[in-house]
């Protein structure tokens, strides 16, 4: 019984976490009916992964951004702008696509460094440098493609976009192998990883999750994994840009949480004087994210521009909003901080979802914006809620919507009244000493 | 004894003729109840903040409510106000022998009852007046009548003794005009019962006499007063009834006319036991000189024509503790942090050597190479990354040296966080806790390891038990006493002085800016240090 207790204990604790998935999997129940199960048939499987990778790429990259404190409103710009350089490269100029990929990723690096110098060396905030660089790209995008597509490409670069790995059996198989083989050895990396991690926890005296909750997570995981395999092995096997996105999730999340620069990301969100105080390079920090997302946005902006098949001017229009609402709604915090790749990929997947379903189902532009913006008011309502909540009360409104922005130098005496200005009824601080 | 400062009286000396420190005002009718809490319990998930706490208030008088950090104080006060909800907790609370329900802070705001938080919550744009009636605005059908609005609030910053023009934005006030205001505010909503949550916090000597004055000064007015306290001289100065309260439970209520209110009887109820001694026993064993600063000079980051510290020399050696004392705005802080890599000021000039030769400390980065480290006097906003955990806040300042290659080894790190658990006594269930549920005391010695496993020479400690119970207190000055008995140098920035007088070898002494004094720990007197801290350079 009191095992049980634990359990329902720990689940109220991680209600975000939990939260998320349990609404990814009734959204996907929920279209999986609505559609008659044209949802989870096969190819669509394939092409939801296909359709929503370039969105997952620029949300690994958006959900670091705004880990650290701040955001990126260029990277829609951005992957236009790379999709229209890699046009002119490899369709006009005639570059080997080896050459023209490594090309484009530096361009990006290029644009993110412009940019990193603004928010990072100067001090100007993200907020406005990224709004500059949205107008800025999307007019550079425009003039490098005098306003007219560039099409096409050929067929190395659009197997980045649309390509699949090849199908070692020799169409001899209902399923593709290589597909069974990878997605079965992931699983299996997978269950090794997470029992590996509980037996360090407990070693080490941490709080651990209760035994029951573990085991219905982790078979819960596999199983989720073991049927993607086999839908996408049934149809036409593992799309290339599968691939690079499971490579740079786990390569992502590894540096967020393993690497110095990782956690010193966290650290900056969390609290930017007490990071530099204590000899974290703040600024290098802040540089290096916008480099990173910039090449992240450069190989959206390839991935995209192969799948089309075409460089257009008004590519990757709108791809800065649906990434960045994939962060908040994975749980990455307003203010900084707090935020997970896997969380934002979950978060990927659920716009993704709801941009698929209601396609089929023939709901217009006009009813799918509607719809993905209360989903993401609502997510991040809820955490909102769920904060208070576990805080017994009180608006952290004033503390969310502050703007973080490089330091001055002065550190003056500790004034309170100027540190946190909340209104009249409102208790000052979410985080109170005595309130535990 | 804290010393308090003569010239600071004029503000309000003119409101009341009556002497600070008589606060036996003959004559008030005592023990007529105006409050009485009874059977208080609060629970959050998986705690106990409260548990049958019972607090009887009597008309006219100022009650104060002390307790260690996490003891429930704040929660009492804010289950009084409303703040937490009527059904949010068990109990009973009788108002002027009314029952209340509050379910928000305006209904008890509505019967009289004004709590004014630690943090105050005043807007800095925005000027006193608007301040004054920020949600409580003197209208007509929606517009505000200025007039009357500044009209009012002058006649408000009159009563709390303020003479400043209602019109001045809040952020050009200092911290303790700003917690009149605030007072100010109190009382254009006709006030009864007056909660101070920690009101001298952030005050300097100076600043807290004129507000405890005013205290009083309203309580010849009727206005009964509640204040929470860490700082035990003020509650002899104005209390006339303090209740106790530890682990969230009411231990004792002390009256002053039954002669109960005493430092020893409120520490022994705070901590439930006595404090043999306030300070640990050390031999100290000074060794070479590690730290020396010459000519250090500072200007004010904004106003260049401010020099916040003159050609400042000092020096620390190794196994020696060194404090710097200082009244607000003397420019300890601003020393030690332009120290530390320039993290206050600018063109700092002067040299600083360790072990006899010059090193440059003009990155944080540096500092810390050159094995300085600085323990801000404001953890919440300088000190610690409140939303993560123990053991990452620990290795924050030195994750290279978990890590290879670039990645850090967390297992190493888990068991370095296990190690100053364990060795600095940080009450928390692991260190994956969150720090910004940690208890103030607890917060402090999470800072203190991460400086510590930073491994350095030289720590600069600035107030390192503000906001911290007597218990915690005993512990960080043991923490202390244990690194110059490693063979560090320790400068002790305090505003304290027994506190400097307690664990320091020697003393500075720093006046607008200027170093006016240099004491050897055995010359040392509060009367001795106060002569050199206020004294003028020109």
């Amino acid at each position: 019984m009191s095992a049980l207790r634990d359990s329902l204990g720990f689940l109220a604790s991680r209600l975000r976490q939990v939260g998320i998935f349990v609404a990814l999997i009734l959204i996907v129940l929920l279209f999986q009916v609505l559609t008659d199960g044209i949802l989870l048939q096969p190819q669509n499987v394939t092409n939801l992964v296909v359709q929503n990778s370039y969105i997952l790429i620029l949300a690994i990259g958006m959900v670091m951004v705004i880990i650290a404190g701040h955001i990126d409103l260029s990277v829609g710009s951005i992957a236009g702008f790379i999709g229209a350089v890699s046009g002119v490269m490899i369709v006009h100029w005639g570059w080997a696509w080896w050459i023209a990929i490594p090309a484009c990723l530096l361009v990006g690096a290029l644009v993110g460094a412009w940019q990193g110098y603004w928010i990072a060396y100067v001090g100007i905030p993200a907020f406005i440098v990224t709004l500059a660089g949205m107008l800025i790209f999307r007019g550079l995008t425009l003039i490098t493609l005098k306003n007219q597509q560039i099409t096409p490409f050929p067929d190395e670069l659009r197997a980045l976009g649309g390509g699949f790995l090849p199908d070692i059996s020799g169409g001899t198989s209902v399923l593709e192998w290589l597909t069974v083989i990878l997605g079965v050895g992931g699983t299996a990396a997978i269950l090794f990883q997470s029992i590996k991690e509980r037996r360090i926890r407990r070693k080490f005296n941490l709080e651990n999750e209760p035994m029951a909750w573990f085991a219905i997570k982790t078979a819960f995981i596999a199983l989720l994994m073991l049927s993607i395999t086999f839908l996408l092995a049934s149809y036409r096997g593992t799309p290339i840009v599968l691939i690079v996105l499971a490579v740079l999730v786990i390569v992502y999340s590894a540096l967020m949480n393993n690497s110095i620069f990782g956690r010193h990301t966290y650290a900056i969100g969390g609290n930017l004087h007490a990071a530099e105080l204590s000899g974290i390079k703040t600024k290098a920090v802040t540089f290096r994210l916008f480099v990173n997302m910039g090449v992240l946005a450069a190989l959206a902006g390839l991935v995209f521009t192969a799948r089309l098949n075409s460089a257009q001017p008004a590519g990757g229009t709108g791809f800065e909003l649906d990434s960045i609402a994939a962060a908040f709604i994975g749980g990455a915090a307003v203010q900084g901080g707090i935020g997970t790749v896997a969380g934002a990929m979950v978060g990927g997947l659920i716009m993704g979802v709801l941009n698929n379903g209601m396609s089929i189902l023939g709901l217009g532009t006009d009813y799918q914006q509607l719809i993905k913006g209360l989903v993401l008011l609502l997510a991040v309502g809820f955490d909102i809620f769920n904060k208070n909540r576990s805080n017994g009360g009180g608006s952290t409104i004033g503390k969310r919507f502050k703007w973080k922005t490089t330091p001055p130098a002065d550190v003056e005496k500790p004034q309170p009244a100027a540190k946190t200005p909340v209104t009249v009824a409102s208790v000052p601080h979410p985080v109170n000493a005595e309130n535990h | 004894m804290r010393p308090g400062i003569p010239p600071g009286r004029t503000l309000l000396g003119a409101l009341h003729p009556q002497e600070p420190g008589t606060n036996q005002s003959a004559g008030m009718t005592m023990n007529v109840p105006i409050l009485q809490m009874r059977g208080i319990t609060k629970t959050f998930p998986g705690v106990k903040a409260l548990q049958d706490v019972t607090l009887d208030v009597n008309r006219g008088e100022v009650h104060a409510i002390c307790g260690e950090n996490g003891a429930g104080k704040s929660t009492l006060m804010k289950v009084l106000s409303g703040v937490y909800p009527h059904n949010t907790f068990d109990g009973e609370i009788l108002f002027e022998n009314e029952p209340c329900d509050f379910s928000s802070i305006n209904d008890s705001e509505k019967r009289g009852i004004v709590i004014i938080h630690q943090e105050l919550a005043l807007s800095p744009y925005l000027s006193i007046a608007e301040n004054i009636f920020l949600g409580n605005e003197i209208a007509s059908r929606g517009w505000v009548n200025w007039r009357q609005t500044n009209l009012e609030a002058a006649k408000l910053l009159a009563r709390v003794g303020l003479s400043e023009n209602p019109v001045t934005p809040i952020q050009h006030i200092s911290v303790g005009k700003q917690q009149l205001v605030e007072i100010a505010k109190a009382l254009s909503k006709e006030v009864k019962l007056l909660i101070l949550d920690e009101p001298t916090a952030a005050l300097n000597d100076e600043d807290s006499d004129h507000l405890l004055d005013l205290i009083l000064h309203l309580k010849g007015q009727g206005v009964t007063s509640i204040i929470i306290s860490h700082k035990l001289n003020e509650i002899r100065k104005v209390a006339d009834a303090v209740t106790i309260i530890r682990d969230g439970k009411s231990i004792e209520t002390l009256r002053l006319d039954q002669g109960q209110i005493t430092q020893e009887r409120i520490i022994r109820g705070m901590v439930g036991r006595d404090l043999e001694s306030l300070y640990p026993e050390r031999t100290p064993r000074i060794g070479e000189e590690v730290l020396r600063i010459e000519d250090w000079s500072v200007q004010h980051p904004q106003d260049h024509s401010r020099i916040v510290v003159h050609n400042a020399s000092l020096n620390v050696r190794k196994g020696e503790v060194v404090g710097l004392a200082g009244l607000m705005g003397a420019g300890r802080t601003e020393l030690a942090m332009s120290v530390f890599g320039r993290t206050y000021g600018r063109a700092v000039s002067g040299k600083v050597f360790k072990y006899g030769e010059e090193i440059d400390t003009s990155s944080v980065p540096e500092a810390i190479r050159h094995g300085i480290a600085y323990a801000t006097e404001d953890r919440k906003h300088y000190g610690l990354n409140l939303i993560e955990d123990i053991k990452r806040n620990i290795s924050m300042a030195a994750l290279g040296k978990l890590a290879k290659h670039g990645w850090v080894d967390k297992n190493e790190e888990t068991t370095v966080a296990n190690r100053y658990r364990k060795s600095m006594n940080i009450k928390a269930p692991s260190v994956a806790a969150i720090t910004g549920k940690l208890s103030g005391g607890n917060q402090q010695k999470v800072v203190l390891s991460k400086w510590m496993f930073s491994d350095p020479d030289v720590l600069i400690l600035d107030e390192p038990t503000r906001g911290i119970d007597v218990g915690a207190k005993f512990e960080i000055y043991t923490i202390i006493a244990g690194l110059a008995a490693e063979g560090k140098a320790v400068i002790v920035i305090s505003s304290e002085l027994p506190e400097l007088l307690g664990i320091c070898d020697r003393i500075y002494t720093l006046s607008a800016g200027h170093i006016t004094g240099e004491v050897p720990i055995a010359e040392a007197s509060q009367e001795t240090l106060m002569h050199y801290m206020t004294q003028e350079k020109e």
